[in-house]
């Protein structure tokens, strides 16, 4: 019995979790196999690049090393190979550096993860926090100035951005460090390298964020101006509520939904928007990491990030679905 | 519901009442927006008669700040290059590939988006899949590894950032013709005997096309922006100035001659601003609460 009525409480969540899950895994596939076969269309192969970079290949040596990475084998067997490897959870190894790209690209993660994360949620937040003083004093000079710095700022190339707050930042005022992810040559512990770290993030985020943040200011203006005008908003506002209580407790919930529902999305823009930063500020991520695979036709390396990118958006995706049905119960009736 | 704007608007002088009419109803943002990209349009068309030399070619002595010379009024690169000639040579590759760019995002997203939202079933299950795993790659590393593939050209640069842009244009177009298939004056099409290729031409797209159209300009204002990424990391044309090439190599100077990564910023900003005021016109002017209001 109540095993049953936990069932019925859990049933909408869990087939939330289980309709993304279904969903999920195909794409994962498909994107693997899509990838896969889109890197073979490259002209050239890892062993070209390691030939050239070498100078003194032969003949021979060249087609032992394609024996060696198993280039030689016909494109259905490599790919047959690359997806049980997978299975085994095995990334493979890099053709470039000989390392496991497993253990690459896990030096990289965290760095990845703190910029991107952190510039999607600086713009989640700075966004709602805009959006509400932009929507509650609509019309008003505050609003009609935002708008249009927010409009700027959405017009303006996130790498160009972040190469201005190099010149003003770093360049003229000295304050925070124009390269890395780290002061080189230091061993910092504790607080000291908390802080370190900070003031080598905050301008990469920020250049990263900015486009986001008029993004989601934007909308959640939009939304809530909407949602202001509803009548249980007029009752709680009727009953005295204070103009920041009502935005906190009755209007940011809706305003949220939409914004919720893009920002699942645009982890796959920002990780790729992050190439450029990354390369702006010297910051060593998995955009960075992808790009410099690219260009020596580390295949392994540029696929294993390829996946994890689809497999981090797909798990925020799943993760924006649920937080869409808590912050609107109706979605789960459906 | 009553739009608040035009609520509170005070009965005043006609003069004053068209005006305040010009500002909120979205015609102002569209005419400044209009006007200043017609303008860059005009100057990109007219580069070879303003700049008829290569802009790629030495000119004179090498870091002339802004106005130090009067021949060279916004300065010259490292190379001895002209900035102004770059800019309007620039000003061409970049509305070339925003503009073709957003040409075979168009196309690709409104044939997968009609096909998926007019049919149903398992054309439309196939489609919300290849949707989906389009939006789940990265699409900056996508355009990057397609250009890779691919000649650096303007043409494959256009074609890679296109197809970057189609799933945002076909989930939009698909859930447009999916709330219209049913629709009355719809019925009444089929009721007559139309054809299927008639319904959806004549009667279904021309109705899904306002929230479409002022998408395009967003289309080509993000192409332009990606286009400036890709250059500046080195992979567009080399054979052609574009503005992200230039704020490239300005990198190397930064610290002394930041003035060669300031002009091409500023003119990436003013244009995809213009774009996307033409863009916020569009949509408020298109918007259906608009049209229904006397």
């Amino acid at each position: 019995m109540i095993k049953d009525h936990v069932m019925k409480r859990a049933g909408p969540w869990l087939r939330v979790v289980a309709g993304s899950a279904s969903f999920a895994l195909p794409t994962i596939l498909g994107i693997v196999i899509l990838n896969f076969l889109f890197l073979q269309l490259l002209p050239g192969d890892a062993v070209d690049v390691l030939a050239m970079r070498s100078g003194s290949a032969t003949v021979e040596s060249i087609s032992a090393l394609r024996v060696q990475t198993g280039l030689d084998q016909p494109l259905s067997g490599q790919l047959a190979a690359y997806l049980s490897r997978l299975a085994h959870f095995d990334l493979g190894v890099s053709t470039q550096y000989h390392l496991p790209v497993a253990d690459i690209i896990a030096a990289r993660l965290p760095d990845t993860l703190l910029l991107v994360g952190g510039a999607l949620g600086l713009a989640v937040v700075l966004g709602l926090l805009l959006g509400s003083v932009m929507a509650s004093l609509a019309g008003r000079w505050i609003d009609r100035m935002l708008s249009g710095l927010l409009m700027l700022i959405y017009s303006t190339p996130g790498f160009w951005i972040g190469l201005m707050m190099i010149l003003l930042f770093s360049v003229k005022l000295g304050l925070f460090p124009s390269a890395g992810s780290a002061t080189i040559g230091t061993r910092l512990s504790g607080l000291a390298a908390l802080y370190d770290k900070a003031a080598h993030l905050i301008m990469p985020m920020t250049a990263l964020s900015l486009f986001y943040t008029a993004v989601y200011a934007r909308l959640v203006r939009a939304t809530m101006i909407d949602v202001l005008r509803q009548d249980f908003i007029l009752a709680a506002r009727a009953k005295g509520l204070h103009p920041v209580t009502l935005i906190r407790r009755h209007a940011i919930r809706n305003a949220l939904i939409p914004v919720v529902t893009v920002a699942g999305i645009h982890l796959g823009n920002l990780l790729g928007g992050a190439v450029v930063v990354e390369t702006v500020f010297g910051w060593p991520g998995m955009g960075r990491l992808a790009f410099d695979a690219l260009l020596s036709r580390d295949f392994p390396v540029l696929l294993g990030v390829l996946l994890l990118s689809s497999i981090l958006v797909v798990a925020v995706n799943a993760l924006a679905d649920v937080l869409l049905g808590w912050l609107d119960p109706r979605i789960l009736t459906e | 519901m009553e739009r608040p704007m035009i609520a509170s608007r005070k009965l005043g002088s006609p003069v004053k009442d068209g005006i305040a009419f010009f500002k909120e109803s979205g015609y102002l943002s569209l005419t400044v927006g209009g006007a200043v990209f017609a303008a860059i349009v005009v100057t990109a068309a007219a580069a070879r008669l303003l700049f008829p030399g290569d802009p790629t070619d030495m000119v004179t002595t090498p870091l002339l700040w802004p106005g130090q010379s009067g021949l060279f009024p916004l300065g010259t690169t490292s190379l001895g290059q002209d900035v102004a000639a770059g800019l309007v040579w620039g000003a061409r590759a970049s509305l070339q590939v925003g503009i073709l760019a957003a040409a075979v995002g168009l196309l690709l997203g409104l044939v997968a988006g009609t096909l998926a939202g007019y049919c149903g079933g398992w054309i439309d299950a196939v489609l919300v899949r290849v949707i989906a795993l389009f939006q789940t790659m990265p699409p900056f590393l996508l355009v990057v590894v397609i250009v890779a593939i691919d000649e650096p050209t303007l043409r494959t640069i256009s074609l890679a950032i296109g197809l970057a842009g189609w799933p945002t244009v076909a989930r939009l177009v698909r859930a447009q013709v999916r709330s219209l298939r049913q629709a009355e004056f719809v019925l009444a099409a089929r009721c007559q005997g139309y054809g299927t290729t008639r319904i959806v031409l004549g009667e279904i797209l021309p109705n899904a096309l306002p929230p479409v159209i002022a998408t395009v300009s967003v289309l080509v204002a993000n192409a332009i922006l990606m286009e400036a990424g890709l250059s500046f990391l080195d992979m567009g044309d080399p054979n052609i100035v574009s503005w992200g090439s230039m704020i490239g190599a300005a990198r190397d100077t930064l610290r002394i001659d930041w003035y060669l990564a300031v002009l091409p910023g500023l003119a990436i900003a003013l244009t995809v601003l213009s774009l996307n005021l033409v863009s916020d016109g569009l949509t408020e002017v298109l918007s259906p609460r608009r049209r229904a209001a006397p």
